[in-house]
């Protein structure tokens, strides 16, 4: 396949999946709408040209780690997976229902598979996955581990805490990708903690950064496939715009927990060129 | 004690290859033996414990068996969600080991004491609590907390602690080790208090009474058969703990005995207080301030002995 049609793939599915996370939100009352739809393309990326992975063997020693650390992208996170082939979607006819599994954030891998960890509560999702990294080295696995960050979620300390001691141990087999799309629940996050420069932050803590388009699958592959340098953990920074794709959700923080009515839906599958 | 711990990892790393020993910044020398025993599988995680929980826990979903050494207030509440989330939630298993527990290190103030981990650890689903009284029962806790496949916590001392066990005496976790057989008191202690509680059934012996004593070195899950054996048969119970009065041993065996006693047994409590200690003072000091001394729980229990 060539590079350009496997890109237009790669996008058709990216498309397929935000309609897939916008009528489930509606369906079953799940927010986090615009936190899911500024990832898409990212994970997308990931689950369908990255990961060494086979969904019949969900534990496979030798298998890529991705953990969501910004749990709230469980809705979309769940519709991938299970495109992916990780489940069937009659599984995730029971979302959001008493007693099922899909809720509001990933559970724990024993519950799903293709989950590596449960999160929700921010800042955790990378210690775990460093500690995936530095395992691979003691049992000589030869796998990657990919961590996806919240902007807002890059507030809480334990991620600094991991940062340091990844560079310190000079772990090349991690990536961490930064949904930066300038929105934390209730405000702006560079008004939140500080401005400067995210990529100059993670540059400090020993990191090779790069920054790129988050939302352009282009900038994504090239950007996620490039090998780690020696001994050099890497994060890139993508810069994504909350609800992407969806005109009256792009970068309206009220998407943060607004559910789209079945009219909304509607007219969110139509810009999607999604026939309903 | 310490020393043990370290002694008692590196012998069990040498079959075991999926133990990892991470530390938070502390045991100076204490782990060179296992650093150079065990290349690649020590980390020093700095003063970071939130990171190193998480660490862990991911170790362990990889196949690993990390165990996590630091001062007890910095792996336990310093890093209490993490020990919530990433391992009890997950519910894999990794060791943390918490030094210098309870008054061990009196002298450093409140920042630095541990009279708290047992009652918020133990709410906690997954994990098993063990505080050892000795060297012989922290080796025995060790190699036992291996083969479980969930979270242990283990409180230990610092060093220097006597030895009041028996070597190879059968440790198991979940069941209370009896320390000397009595009819007329019994006192359950637990941890590195136990030689007090030896010291105190001395006392009491040569007053007349014939006391049982028990070391709880398993505060969850907890031992509810030697329980109903215990108040089945004394009217006075003590419980003995270098902890909070609140939500401990103590607090524990309260909460089973109100849905389980059958008989009016009177129980007594030797612990500290709702308080800072804000003072400065050693172990001894401390300790004593609380009333955690033979003298005193021998006068305590004799005192409710003649009430009851």
């Amino acid at each position: 396949m060539s590079t350009g049609a496997k890109i237009q793939e790669l996008e058709n599915i990216a498309n397929v999946a935000r309609g897939r996370i916008i009528s489930n939100s509606n369906k079953t009352n799940t927010p986090h709408l615009g936190s899911c739809l500024s990832c898409v393309d990212i994970l997308v990326a990931i689950y369908f040209d990255i990961l060494k992975i086979d969904p019949s063997k969900p534990q496979d020693h030798e298998r890529d780690r991705f953990i969501l650390s910004k749990g709230h992208a469980a809705a979309a996170l769940f519709q991938i997976l299970a495109m992916k082939g990780f489940y069937s979607d009659t599984l995730l006819e029971t979302y959001g229902q008493d007693g099922g599994i899909f809720a509001e954030h990933p559970p724990t891998p024993d519950k799903l598979p293709g989950i590596e960890a449960a999160t929700g509560s921010l800042g955790h999702g990378l210690p775990i996955g460093l500690g995936m990294a530095m395992s691979s080295y003691i049992k000589q696995n030869k796998y990657k581990v990919f961590v996806l960050l919240g902007d807002g979620e890059s507030n809480e300390g334990s991620v600094w805490e991991a940062a340091m001691m990844a560079s310190a141990q000079n772990i090349d087999n991690i990536v961490v990708i930064i949904d930066f799309n300038k929105w934390q629940a209730t405000d702006r996050s560079i008004e939140i903690l500080g401005g400067g420069s995210l990529k100059e932050k993670w540059q400090a803590f020993g990191w090779d950064a790069v920054e790129i388009d988050g939302n352009d699958m282009t900038q994504l592959i090239s950007a996620l496939s490039k090998k780690n340098n020696h001994g050099k953990p890497k994060a890139i920074i993508a810069n994504t715009v909350k609800g992407k794709g969806i005109s009256f959700m792009e970068d309206d923080n009220n998407w943060h927990y607004r559910i789209p009515t079945e009219e909304e839906v509607g007219i969110a599958l139509t810009e999607l060129g999604i026939e309903t | 004690m310490r020393n043990a711990f370290a002694d008692e990892v590196n012998k069990l790393a040498v079959d075991d290859n999926r133990i990892v020993l991470l530390s938070g910044d502390i045991g100076n020398r204490m782990f060179d033996s296992f650093k150079d025993e065990h290349k690649g599988r020590f980390f020093n995680c700095g003063i970071a414990e939130a990171n190193m929980m998480g660490v862990a826990s991911g170790m362990a979903l990889s196949g690993l068996r990390p165990i996590i050494y630091t001062i007890t207030p910095f792996t336990t509440t310093r890093c209490y969600e993490q020990i919530r989330i990433d391992a009890c939630y997950h519910n894999v298993p990794i060791i943390i080991v918490g030094t210098g527990s309870g008054l061990s290190y009196a002298e450093l103030g409140p920042t630095h004491h541990s009279l708290e981990d047992l009652a918020i650890l133990r709410v906690l689903p997954n994990i098993t609590i063990l505080a050892p009284a000795d060297e012989v029962e922290l080796r025995q806790c060790l190699q036992q907390a291996l083969k479980l496949d969930t979270p242990v916590y283990i409180r230990i001392g610092k060093k220097g602690e006597e030895i009041i066990s028996k070597k190879d005496n059968g440790l198991k976790i979940g069941c209370s080790t009896t320390i000397l057989h009595g009819t007329d008191v019994c006192l359950i202690g637990t941890g590195t208090i136990m030689p007090i509680v030896l010291e105190s059934a001395g006392m009491l012996s040569s007053k007349g009474f014939s006391v049982r004593v028990e070391s709880f070195h398993t505060i969850k899950p907890l031992d509810t058969k030697t329980l109903e054996d215990v108040f089945s048969k004394f009217s006075l119970v003590a419980v003995i703990e270098e902890h909070s009065c609140i939500g401990g041993l103590y607090g524990s065996i309260c909460e089973w005995l109100v849905k389980h006693n059958n008989r009016e047994s009177r129980l007594i409590s030797f612990g500290t207080k709702d308080e800072f200690m804000c003072e400065v003072g050693t172990q001894d000091y401390a300790r004593a301030k609380y009333g955690l001394t033979s003298k005193n729980i021998t006068e305590q229990v004799i005192n409710t002995f003649d009430k009851t």
